[in-house]
């Protein structure tokens, strides 16, 4: 068992512990508090996976921009008056069934795949430059993927602002 | 570190952000869940990814799903802001109208 095992072991558990906080809060901002110590777990874990450039981009679009889009939203559309913002959870036996039951089937699939028929040795990539990798990729092989993306994002923020923006209701 | 280890982490945490989307009321709340459904599916990507070093095509594929993902939840803030104003909550059970 090597230390990169270990890391992984800590990490994964540190997201899976995290995740269940999430699910299992009352307090909306205590799970949103947990949900940035998920996402930096599994940034950790894309490091381990050989994906630097992945997990900074995670770091900097999930926990510093998400997450406080999301806390963002929970001051806007609740009272702060003091107590605690606690939210109710409901179908939790539909909930254990179809998560339950995917769970089981996902599980069972993934034992089924016969991994030693992928190509590679699933070694680690140490040595090799990603992020070279990557920005040659983008301007090359997947131009067009990134030029719809800018695109996507230069509508989102215009459909976001209309939406959410105030009307005057003379014109 | 064997690549099932990998899926296995990314099965537990989507089948817990779906326990997230199903049992909660708060359609903020929902939406971590969502955010936690769309990491489950990058981890397969970086995971599929190692397999072949040469080509990184899942971690490009990462980086859109990253993309979208902010978008999604921009539009969806603003959408829950818009719904908050008028019906004055985010419980999901009390919008149950169509034309407002």
């Amino acid at each position: 068992m090597t230390i990169s095992d270990i890391l992984f072991y800590l990490f994964a558990g540190l997201a899976v512990l995290s995740a269940a906080v999430v699910l299992f809060s009352r307090n909306i901002l205590y799970s949103a508090f947990a949900l940035v110590v998920t996402f930096l777990a599994v940034a950790a874990i894309y490091v381990l996976a050989g994906a630097e450039f992945v997990a900074i981009t995670q770091i900097m679009i999930y926990v510093g921009g998400i997450v406080v889009l999301l806390i963002f939203g929970v001051m806007l559309t609740n009272k702060i008056s003091g107590k605690a913002l606690v939210t109710e959870a409901h179908n939790k036996f539909w909930a254990v069934v179809v998560c339950g039951g995917l769970f089981t089937l996902l599980l069972y699939g993934i034992f089924r795949i016969n991994f030693a028929l992928l190509s590679g040795s699933g070694g680690t990539t140490a040595g090799t430059n990603n992020v070279q990798q990557l920005g040659i990729g983008l301007m090359s092989d997947y131009i067009l993927p990134f030029e719809v993306a800018a695109i996507l994002l230069l509508i989102a923020l215009i459909g976001a602002a209309t939406i959410a923006g105030y009307k005057n209701e003379n014109q | 570190m064997t690549i099932e280890n990998y899926f296995i982490l990314s099965a537990i945490l989507f089948c817990i952000g779906m326990a997230v989307v199903i049992t909660r009321k708060n359609a903020i709340v929902v939406l971590m869940g969502v955010e936690l459904i769309l990491n489950a599916a990058n981890v397969n990507f970086v995971a599929i990814s190692r397999l072949d070093n040469v080509q990184i095509e899942g971690q490009f594929f990462s980086l859109f799903v990253i993309v979208v993902a902010a978008a999604e939840a921009a539009v969806a803030l603003a959408i829950i802001l818009k719904v908050y104003k008028y019906y004055n909550t985010t419980n999901l059970n009390e919008i149950n109208q169509l034309k407002g």
